[in-house]
């Protein structure tokens, strides 16, 4: 384990905690953008640049203003006068702590043959778009289609209905 | 402790955390952020088994990644979509509130 | 001193200078001597362009504009710095205190960050990013989450009115503004902006290759600028701010430094985008005719900024305010289909063989559909009769 990596790990624990914990959701999604670019981070000390970089695009520039205009959209920006917690509360964090529990158990039993680091690979973005239009090019097909099904859906259910009942 | 080991616990981390997020929040939309931040962990594994994995020329890794950021963005817009729906019908966002399915 | 030296005078002195350094913080230290001119020189130009801009300005509404301190009022901007740091910097009492402190810095940050990648002269890049571009378009898109800081912190209907204005105008935007760059990823098969310049730095006969001169490339360096102007949030795209409707949008809230820093952060946004749009389709620091190429490749870059910039003021002096609807309709109606469209040109360009015919094909291919979904955006409006002015005549 080297210092960067601690740091960052450190960060992106701090600031996917606060999310998930903080009273104010405007504070929590700020708290997100934290925990993403932490993660975005760590994906550059991994050598994967591209998935860096679009990790921030599409996390920081587009889920998290998403989140911000449902926030907004539903007015629940602001402290809220009930608890912040629903009332399953210890049953779900006793979920959480056992899976937990059990993959730093299977994390920790596991063989550890791959300590090694290999030699950086060499990944031009050149190389993603090879494999994308080559290899792996019914993937992509497929999730352009589930992208357009998925964009005209969340329109379709987000749309106002007629005001035909006032 | 070997640096893969240590890329692995701390994704499980997050995932522990998004799944608490996920199971004990009461506002919706942090709910979802939750299951958002359960398919970071996942990501962050792939990149992690890509880069210390035998044969990190063959970018499998990186794909699944990328098709994972994809899906997560495609659930995002949805599920936020579902709950601007839910919340225009019964004016709330809290999970507690929403036990009828009638109208 | 032969062109070539003065072209390179300013790696001459960095590598001088980097020679005085101990060998432990070399890497610290080049890093740190590409960076601070960065900082220094795009503020400087920000500095000039404010003045410029208000000179401009007021020549197109028949005024003088600024012209009381120096010469010409050209030492304005000092006057106004002095100004800004010397006032008293108000935070409001209701304001989430620490949301508000940093939003202006993050805008800034973001804006600085996407300098990294521009290259302002030959071998004059901060990083040299394989997948530049991208870097480019990740870090724009943090100015969306400091614009929203911004104007929720502030606790003012105004401000989170501007921020959600703002925020909705440059998710938008932002969409055609990537589109219309993929033609040029496409031609140069590379997301580094060095190799994109580098394509771009020859010549048959005394023209250059800028991919501007394509009609694809064409189409979509003009798309790329509108895009460009919704994104810097200026006229006839500044809603977000339009200080007629909801007084000055997001840093309604803001006095004194933080407010000087917002202007910056918007300037400094602007010279980025322009930069890109220079790195893309007008060549980088390449020289507009092969007989020019002894004049020194920064000196280029920094031309081509000022006449885009130019074109900024310009803009801003002609055009009125849209409405929101004409905003999101030419958004979504006009600039989407248009790039779509642009990215099958410029694929059909590729496989075509060159020549005339090609060029034509081409040039038809995306000016009559540019038309059609012009007429299109008129379509199905109420004519509405001209206006008559019962007592002003």
């Amino acid at each position: 384990m080297t210092i960067p990596f601690l740091i960052l790990a450190a960060l992106t624990i701090a600031g996917i905690a606060a999310a998930m914990y903080l009273r104010n959701l405007v504070h929590c999604i700020l708290a997100l953008t934290l925990g993403f670019a932490g993660l975005a981070a760590l994906y550059l000390q991994l050598d994967a640049q591209f998935v860096g970089f679009t990790q921030i695009l599409v996390y920081v520039g587009a889920v998290a203003i998403l989140a911000v205009f449902a926030i907004m959209m539903t007015r629940s920006a602001g402290p809220m006068a009930q608890p912040v917690f629903s009332s399953s509360w210890i049953k779900g964090g006793c979920v959480a702590g056992a899976v937990f529990a059990v993959l730093a158990w299977a994390i920790d039993r596991s063989a550890t043959s791959l300590e090694m680091l290999p030699p950086q690979p060499e990944v031009a973005v050149r190389q993603i778009g090879d494999a994308l239009m080559r290899r792996f090019v019914l993937p992509l097909e497929i999730m352009g289609l589930l992208l357009t099904a998925a964009l005209i859906g969340a329109v379709l259910i987000a749309m106002q209905e007629k005001p035909e009942m006032q | 402790m070997s640096s893969l080991t240590s890329y692995l616990l701390l994704s499980s981390l997050l995932f522990s955390i998004g799944l608490a997020g996920a199971l004990t929040r009461r506002s919706a939309i942090l709910v979802l952020i939750g299951i958002e931040l359960m398919l970071n962990a996942a990501n962050l594994n792939f990149i992690a088994f890509w880069r210390y994995g035998p044969d990190p020329a063959a970018l499998t890794g990186t794909m699944f990644a990328i098709f994972s950021i994809s899906v997560a963005a495609a659930e995002a817009a949805v599920g936020l979509g579902i709950i601007l729906a839910v919340y225009r019908h019964s004016k709330t966002t809290d999970l507690d509130q929403m036990n009828s399915m009638k109208g | 001193m032969t062109p070539e030296t003065i072209d390179r005078i300013f790696i001459i002195w960095k590598h001088w200078l980097l020679s005085y350094a101990p060998a432990g913080v070399q890497p610290l230290f080049s890093a740190l001597l590409s960076v601070v001119p960065v900082l220094a020189v795009f503020p400087l130009l920000f500095a000039i362009t404010t003045v410029l801009e208000r000179k401009g300005l007021g020549r197109i509404q028949n005024r003088y504009g600024p012209n009381r301190v120096g010469p010409y009022g050209f030492f304005q901007p000092i006057a106004d710095g002095v100004k800004s740091l010397t006032k008293e910097d108000v935070v409001p009492r209701t304001a989430d205190q620490v949301v508000h402190f940093l939003a202006p810095l993050l805008l800034v940050a973001a804006a600085f960050l996407a300098y990294a990648v521009l290259p302002v002269g030959r071998n004059m890049v901060v990083a040299n990013l394989n997948a530049g571009v991208l870097f480019f378009f990740a870090v724009g898109s943090l100015v969306e989450l400091a614009v929203f800081m911004a104007g929720w912190s502030s606790r003012n209907k105004y401000s989170l009115l501007g921020a959600m204005r703002a925020i909705a105008q440059m998710i938008s935007y932002e969409v055609p503004l990537v589109l219309a760059s993929v033609v040029v990823i496409m031609a140069a098969g590379s997301l580094s902006t060095v190799t994109i310049v580098n394509m771009q730095a020859s010549y048959t006969g005394i023209w250059p290759h800028w991919f501007v001169f394509t009609p694809w490339g064409f189409v979509g360096f003009v798309l790329f600028m509108i895009a460009a102007t919704a994104e810097a949030n200026r006229s006839p795209f500044d809603l977000p701010e339009g200080e007629s409707e909801i007084v000055a949008g997001y840093y309604i809230e803001y006095s004194g430094f933080k407010f000087a820093l917002f202007f910056l952060g918007e300037y400094l946004g602007m010279f980025a985008t322009s930069g890109m749009a220079i790195t893309l389709f007008l060549g980088g620091w390449a020289a507009p005719f092969s007989f020019l190429t002894w004049v020194p490749s920064y000196f280029w870059f920094f031309a081509k900024l000022l006449v885009l910039i130019a074109g900024f003021i310009w803009v801003r002096g002609t055009l009125p305010r849209l409405r929101m609807d004409q905003l999101m309709n030419f958004a979504w109606k006009f600039m989407l289909p248009m790039t779509l469209l642009n990215i099958f040109v410029a694929g059909a360009w590729h496989f075509m063989a060159a020549g005339s015919v090609r060029w034509l094909v081409c040039a038809v291919l995306i000016f009559a559909p540019s038309v059609l979904l012009a007429l299109g955006l008129e379509k199905g409006k109420k004519k509405i009769a001209a206006r008559t002015y019962r007592f002003a005549e």
